[in-house]
């Protein structure tokens, strides 16, 4: 395909819908498939047949309309209208309404400010398109950065113009993308490898999930233009296999663009080569660590091994490597299309531009959410969120899934980014959000994401494969009222161990859910650890003596 | 014909100036010194682990800690080998290892020559403090020559490594993860069975315990025999 052509078939996508009076999309990604939404789409189609007004109304199969516990999502004309928890039987009901009064019992409202804080870069047309056509894609503006980079710029502008944006990756750590990019364009091999990271283990985190399944041809763009801007010749997606929608829907789109000389020898017929394959992964959490990674890439074991060196010099088969997240590529599009200056405006002073986050727990409104950088936590639990149900009090929000912190009441002034969150004992992580309401205990949710990291423990190192074992002991013993004062002090001294000494990420941040809940919570581990000693003086001496034995065997060496 | 020169460095361990080679680690060059950095998992000849991590040190200017096994050396580095804090940290993680799996020393055929037993010995580990674990586990005693006895392994994979990259046998791995793993023979069959086992023993000299041993050896009996570690490789240095 050569930039004109491209052109054309943006242009053949912009007729193909323009005739429409009305186009209603429903939401086809995993959230609302799961409460049936496909039967949703069926209905309305089988609907418009029979009304003959197949040449008025289109529907749609879009992305995620962000309200997904509300599912299945319809949206009337790009959000005018909003429907919620739509069943087949209302399709008649909704077509009705088109051009006219919308159906009001199963209205959203859309200026809702869970929809109108939003700021959409990365998912700027999801939820506007069909991401399984083509041409629909290119319609909304898919892979115009590409011939953008491919006609215009030289690898260093793209490179320079990333560092431009302050883009940082969204896979947790925020690692300076435009740093990462050209120490893989200087790294010097000719063989180089662009990796796309869609492993998503965090319990709870479907953001890239959500990226893959509604934009799969942004993924892709993203991949090019870093391989054309650090010189790789070969990409790999690594997905977990329980997404199977949205390993359908890349292949998909991998099959569509290469079929369009958009991935292949001669990209927008020029000179630039970029292929791109799906390699599935177990669901293994720590196979989201880079290096383990790789090795499960390589068909190896998911082992992390220690850095350096860095894959930005020796990944994949020890050629450079560079490996980035979902929605780091899916930002990179807008950024070279809007250019670096544009996206830098976006956010505070060193984190810049969007995140996606899944919210979640015990809060009014779930979903999906893109906010700028900077929005306080308030805002997104209170008036995005729309605070806690049942007229329950707030507790404490987890951010950073098992390697993150629970935040409490006091801190939810901070404004979201990577530093302010780093600050109060959390982290951003990849981008989960779950609200606690005055119910829970936050012992049971340490010991809950402790649970997580041992059983998720690779076994490579010591630290995390027996430190994580002993603390989810002790926090399950705490929890069910066995717990005693000198567990508190081995439940410390081990965090101080498994962080500092284990080898890579998920041991260094095992302990941080229960730092965090012991820093904001205390008083909850010592109210049940005293409970529990009361109760066994209640019980007689015998049984104390047999639970301060759990920690104070001898051993003959 | 152009000469190759490898770059020299100095830095700073405990204190004392040495000399080194670009690519050098830093506890190669510490034991040249004869400074004593703690390793289980590593062994001279095996590609490099970084499991134990019992050879972590400090670096002045950096909060983290770094296995000395896997970093390089850099120039005016400043190394830490035994701090306090150390200390501390390798006699929690050797407490770990003996808390995970059955290490009675009294009745193990490596009594007096076990690695992890000298190693707590060094580092003043008399007493275990973290509750033991107890699990239940088999001893594979198929083999007419050799036992794996899962109770007293550390999972540091010396075995597996010098299997697959000395012998060429592969016939060691690890299944499960976490708390779950475990060495295994072939597809997790009993090693009496193995079709790929060549008999040659590495496995059972460079173990650090007694979990893989030969039969037939009582209580402080086995002692092991490494010495054709160095030997290969440097037979196979020669070669290149
Ligand atoms: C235990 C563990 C799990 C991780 N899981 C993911 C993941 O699911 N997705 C991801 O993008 N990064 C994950 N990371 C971070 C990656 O190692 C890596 O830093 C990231 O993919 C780099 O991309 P970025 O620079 O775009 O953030 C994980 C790290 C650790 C230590
Ligand atoms: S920290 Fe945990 S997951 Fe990471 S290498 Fe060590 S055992 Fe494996």
């Amino acid at each position: 395909m050569t930039p004109e052509e491209l052109q054309t078939l943006a242009a053949r996508g912009q007729e193909k819908f323009a005739h429409y009076k009305h186009v209603l999309n429903v939401c086809m990604e995993s959230g609302c498939v799961s409460s049936r939404s496909d039967t949703v789409a069926d209905a309305l189609d089988k609907e418009i047949a029979k009304r003959g007004a197949k040449e008025q109304i289109c529907i749609k199969r879009v992305g995620c309309l962000c309200s997904c516990a509300q599912g299945p999502m319809v949206s009337q004309d790009d959000g005018k209208v909003l429907y919620k928890e739509v069943k087949a039987e209302d399709a008649g009901a909704i077509l009705d309404a088109v051009g006219s009064k919308p159906v009001s019992r199963l209205q959203m409202p859309a200026d809702h400010p869970f929809f109108t804080k939003q700021l959409r870069v990365v998912r700027e047309h999801a939820g506007k398109f069909d991401p399984e056509d083509l041409e629909d894609s290119i319609r909304v503006g898919a892979y115009h950065g590409l011939m953008k980079v491919l006609t215009q710029m030289t690898p260093a502008e793209v490179i320079a113009e990333i560092t431009t944006s302050g883009l940082r990756g969204r896979g947790g750590a925020g690692f300076p993308t435009g740093l990462k990019w050209s120490t893989v364009a200087k790294a010097g091999n000719p063989t180089k490898y662009i990796v796309c990271n869609g492993d998503e283990g965090d319990p709870g985190a479907f953001m890239d999930r959500s990226v893959m399944e509604g934009d799969p041809h942004r993924v892709l763009e993203g991949m090019a233009i870093a391989a054309y801007a650090v010189g790789a010749q070969k990409g790999v997606i690594y997905v977990r296999a329980e997404y199977p929608l949205a390993v359908k829907r890349l292949t998909r789109a991998i099959n569509q663009a290469t079929r369009q000389e958009l991935l292949g020898a001669n990209i927008l017929g020029t000179k630039f080569g970029f292929t791109v394959e799906i390699r599935l992964g177990a669901g293994a959490f720590v196979c989201g660590e880079e290096t383990a990674l790789l090795a499960s890439i390589e068909g190896r074991r998911g082992l992390p091994r220690p850095r350096p060196p860095f894959p930005a010099n020796s990944g994949l088969y020890n050629c450079p490597t560079l490996i980035n997240n979902v929605e780091t590529f899916a930002n990179i599009a807008p950024i070279i299309n809007k250019g670096g200056a544009w996206f830098s405006k976006i956010g505070t002073a060193k984190s810049k531009g969007t995140k996606l986050f899944a919210l979640t727990g015990k809060i009014v409104n779930t979903g999906l959410i893109e906010v700028p950088m900077g929005i306080s936590l308030r805002e997104i639990i209170f008036d995005m969120g729309g605070g806690i149900p049942d007229g329950r009090k707030f507790k404490a929000v987890q951010t950073g899934g098992p390697s993150g912190g629970c935040i409490p009441e006091k801190h939810l002034d901070i404004p979201v980014d990577y530093e302010s969150l780093a600050s109060v004992g959390s982290i951003m992580g990849s981008g989960g959000m779950i609200v606690m309401d005055d119910t829970s205990n936050m012992v049971d949710v340490a010991r809950f994401f402790m649970d997580f990291c041992a059983s998720e423990s690779c076994g490579k190192c010591v630290p995390c494969r027996v430190g994580t074992y002993h603390m989810h002991e002790i926090l399950r013993r705490i929890n069910d009222g066995e717990g005693t004062s000198a567990d508190l002090m081995l439940l410390r001294e081990l965090c101080d161990t498994v962080k500092t000494t284990s080898l890579c990420g998920l041991g260094q941040t095992a302990p941080n859910p229960v730092l965090s809940t012991l820093r904001y919570f205390e008083q909850e581990y010592l109210d049940l650890i005293s409970r529990a000693e009361a109760t066994r003086a209640a019980a007689g001496d015998g049984h104390s003596k047999k639970a301060a034995g759990t920690t104070g065997l001898e051993v003959t060496l | 014909m152009s000469v190759m020169t490898v770059q020299s460095l100095t830095l700073k361990i405990d204190g004392k100036d040495v000399s080194c080679q670009a690519g050098q680690t830093i506890l190669e060059v510490a034991r040249e010194h004869d400074i004593e950095i703690p390793t289980l998992c590593w062994l001279d000849g095996l590609t490099l682990w970084g499991g134990c991590r019992l050879c972590v040190v400090e670096v002045a200017g950096s909060p983290k800690l770094f296995a000395a096994c896997g970093t390089a050396c850099a120039e005016g580095m400043e190394v830490t080998t035994n701090s306090e804090r150390l200390q501390k940290y390798r006699k929690t993680i050797v407490e770990m290892l003996f808390s995970e799996r059955n290490h009675v020393c009294a009745v193990c055929v490596s009594n007096g020559h076990c690695e992890l037993q000298s190693m707590a010995q060094k580092l003043g580990v008399n007493h275990v403090h973290l509750p033991y674990r107890y699990p239940k586990l088999t001893v594979d005693s198929s083999n007419d020559r050799f036992r794996l006895d899962h109770n007293r392994c550390i999972l540091c994979t010396r075995c597996v490594r010098v299997c697959g990259e000395i012998e060429g046998a592969h016939t060691k791995d690890v299944k499960g993860r976490g708390i779950n793993s475990q060495i295994i023979n072939d597809l997790d069959q009993p090693w009496g069975e193995s079709e790929t086992c060549t008999g040659c023993a590495k496995c059972v000299h460079v173990c650090p315990t007694g979990a893989l041993t030969e039969r037939g050896t009582a209580v402080a009996e086995m002692n092991k025999k490494r010495q054709f570690l160095p030997y290969l490789t440097l037979m196979r240095e020669n070669d290149k």
